[in-house]
């Protein structure tokens, strides 16, 4: 009880300082409902016509669904990709003697702080020159590389963490080094895979200027882009209240997935800042 | 299962941590490898069970030549300090995790698995995770899982050292207990002279990656080949004076000992005298005087440092008695027979 009232004065700080932010929250929800007259601060009646994007063809750019779909692909397939090449690549770095070894360390840190933007150009030329230019295919993998820095080192932190014995404990006990990656290392750097495939989803989820400049047409749009034609096209009036509607559709993935695995996301905070 | 190395060197890049060293451990002995810390003993242990390679020389587990085998073949069971235990698996995966690995049936590794738990005295906690297990708990999953596939040598670095000095006592007679037991040829690496005393049958003593000394402990601590092996084993330590030899006995300063008639024909000119601190007291007559210059209880005994008028210092340990205080002149003997002599250069004469 006492503990409560002393913690009283924070609660109510926090309270005040984060108010507007939930107000803002608040009245984008309840704007994707209603309509309000110019000039006036509450909404005056309800209606569903903000969200019939979701099943009239006659606004914005394609269907919500195809985007929808594409960017799931899109995201899942980076997230599995990367996943995938961190937790073998990230081994060999972390414990693997192979030749030019320190300078593969020093390419991803130097990667890993790299502005990306300023590659699209070269990313575009190549992509144009393989024939991938505006297909998902050419995004993913540009994703893909892009994030895989990041990846490789979140994950050598994880398995720097291993103590060196379990391995060599292991092999001692007649495992193959193989076996000894599969069944005693990689249960102890789950839950840093479990954060980084999480990770790359959200990060491939809110990707924009990746698909809008190297899939810029309609087949092979995602839902930022899609989200994003509401403002750059100005053939269109701009329905504000529309935007808002597909922005929350596009947003309340994100926010369900934070809510399920903020655990596991914070690993990724706790382990991997050892590497 | 005899073990024996061969003129076994290893080097890192440019530097030579071991060189030339021959070891031979006999069947169902256990051995201690014992020495200052950096002075080799993890790396032979660790070129023993095939995580080092040889740089030169051979390892032989009986007839089998294993030089040149990977870890895997070798057969070797391996405690490490930490443990090593495998943290998402609970007890009974962890033992069994070498026998799985072998591809054994399930009937036969639950049967091994009962059988080694039974004799580290651990059934009851076949079923925790090894985070739920106290230091010496773990310590016995670890032997077990060293055991359970009945190696040819066992291998033990630095057991006790994570454990607190309760412990460590428990499991310095539950350790030789189990290789008693199995009958297993171990190798046991420590830098605490106590252990290696009291659980080895031998101790091959360790300096700079050359072994000083090869025998057994009571032989090791009366017999010692020169002032470092000496210095090594004893605790208080034993304490070191310069002397000269004239007329029969040693003398530094104004003091004289004895010399014993065996030791006689081997001395002579400037030698070093090591003397035990319970082999120096009022019990032994008189002949060296100073200064008590430091006292120390250990309750059942009393711990002296005796400052010589002539410069030196020697420690004593007797039975608790009257104490004696600091700075109360005494004037003490030292048992003629016990005294070791060596040349300056530290050898034992
Ligand atoms: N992997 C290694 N690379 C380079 N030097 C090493 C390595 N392992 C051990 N050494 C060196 O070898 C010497 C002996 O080490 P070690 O066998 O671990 O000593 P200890 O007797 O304390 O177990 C030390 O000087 C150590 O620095
Ligand atoms: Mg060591």
């Amino acid at each position: 009880m006492t503990a409560n009232f002393r913690s009283l004065p924070v609660i109510l700080l926090l309270t005040i300082v984060s108010l507007p932010l939930v107000i803002m929250y608040a009245f984008t929800i309840v704007d994707t409902f209603t309509n309000t007259e110019p000039g006036s601060l509450m909404p005056n009646e309800f209606t569903t016509e903000h969200w019939r994007f979701l099943w009239s063809s006659d606004v914005g750019r394609g269907s919500v669904w195809v985007s929808t779909v594409n960017t799931f692909i899109f995201a899942s397939t980076t997230a599995l990709i990367v996943s995938g090449i961190s937790l073998t690549a990230a081994y060999a770095l972390s414990r693997l003697e192979f030749p030019a070894r320190r300078f593969f360390l020093a390419g991803i840190i130097i990667l890993h702080a790299f502005p990306t933007i300023t590659l699209i150009i070269a990313i575009f030329l190549i992509l144009q020159l393989l024939g991938l230019f505006d297909t998902l295919i050419g995004v993913i993998m540009v994703k893909t590389a892009l994030e895989l820095p990041f990846g490789i080192w979140i994950m050598k932190g994880f398995y720097d963490t291993v103590p060196w014995e379990i391995e060599m404990a292991g092999v001692q006990d007649g495992a193959s080094r193989f076996m000894v990656w599969r069944k005693l290392v990689l249960p102890q750097v789950q839950p840093g895979l479990a954060a980084l495939l999480i990770f790359s989803f959200l990060s491939g989820w809110s990707e924009f200027i990746l698909p809008l400049v190297l899939a810029p047409g309609s087949d092979a749009q995602v839902l930022s882009t899609y989200l994003a034609y509401f403002l750059l096209d100005d053939s269109l009036e701009v329905d504000f209240n529309l935007f808002k509607s597909v922005g929350l559709f596009y947003a309340v993935p994100v926010i369900l997935i934070y809510l399920v695995f903020q655990k596991k996301l914070m690993n990724i905070y706790g382990g991997g800042s050892k590497g | 299962m005899q073990l024996k190395l061969n003129n076994f060197t290893k080097t890192f890049g440019e530097v030579t941590v071991i060189d030339g060293m021959d070891l031979t451990v006999n069947d169902g002995e256990m051995m201690a490898l014992l020495g200052p810390s950096g002075c080799g003993k993890s790396t032979t242990l660790f070129t023993i069970c095939g995580i080092h390679r040889m740089n030169g020389g051979d390892l032989h587990f009986g007839d089998r030549d294993v030089t040149h085998l990977p870890s895997q073949q070798r057969n070797v069971g391996v405690v490490f300090q930490n443990y090593a235990l495998y943290p998402h698996m609970d007890i009974r995966d962890n033992i069994a995790f070498p026998l799985k690995v072998q591809k054994q049936d399930s009937a036969t590794i639950k049967r091994k698995v009962n059988e080694i738990a039974e004799l580290v005295h651990i059934p009851e906690l076949l079923d925790r995770k090894p985070a739920q297990l106290s230091g010496g708990q773990q310590q016995r999953v670890a032997l077990a899982r060293a055991l359970v596939r009945q190696p040819d040598v066992l291998l033990l670095d630095e057991p006790l050292a994570n454990l607190d000095a309760k412990l460590r006592l428990e499991m310095r007679s539950e350790i030789r207990r189990i290789q008693l037991e199995t009958g297993i040829t171990a190798i046991l690496v420590t830098h605490d002279q106590v252990e290696a005393m009291s659980m080895c049958d031998r101790i091959a003593l360790m300096r700079d990656g050359k072994i000083e000394q090869l025998s057994e402990p009571s032989e090791m601590y009366n017999n010692p080949a020169n002032t470092f092996v000496a210095g090594f084993l004893g605790n208080p330590p034993i304490s070191f004076v310069n002397a000269q030899v004239a007329g029969g006995s040693f003398t530094f300063g104004d003091n004289t000992v004895a010399i014993a008639e065996a030791l006689k024909p081997r001395v002579g000119g400037e030698v070093q005298l090591g003397i035990r601190p319970e082999h120096f007291g009022p019990q032994f007559g008189t002949g060296v005087t100073g200064k008590i210059s430091f006292v120390e209880t250990q309750g059942r005994e009393d711990l002296y440092n005796v400052t010589l008028n002539s410069g030196g210092m020697i420690r004593s340990i007797q039975p608790a008695g009257e104490r004696l205080k600091m700075g109360d002149a005494v004037s003490w003997g030292v048992s003629p027979e016990a005294v070791l002599a060596f040349d300056t250069s530290g050898d034992r004469l």
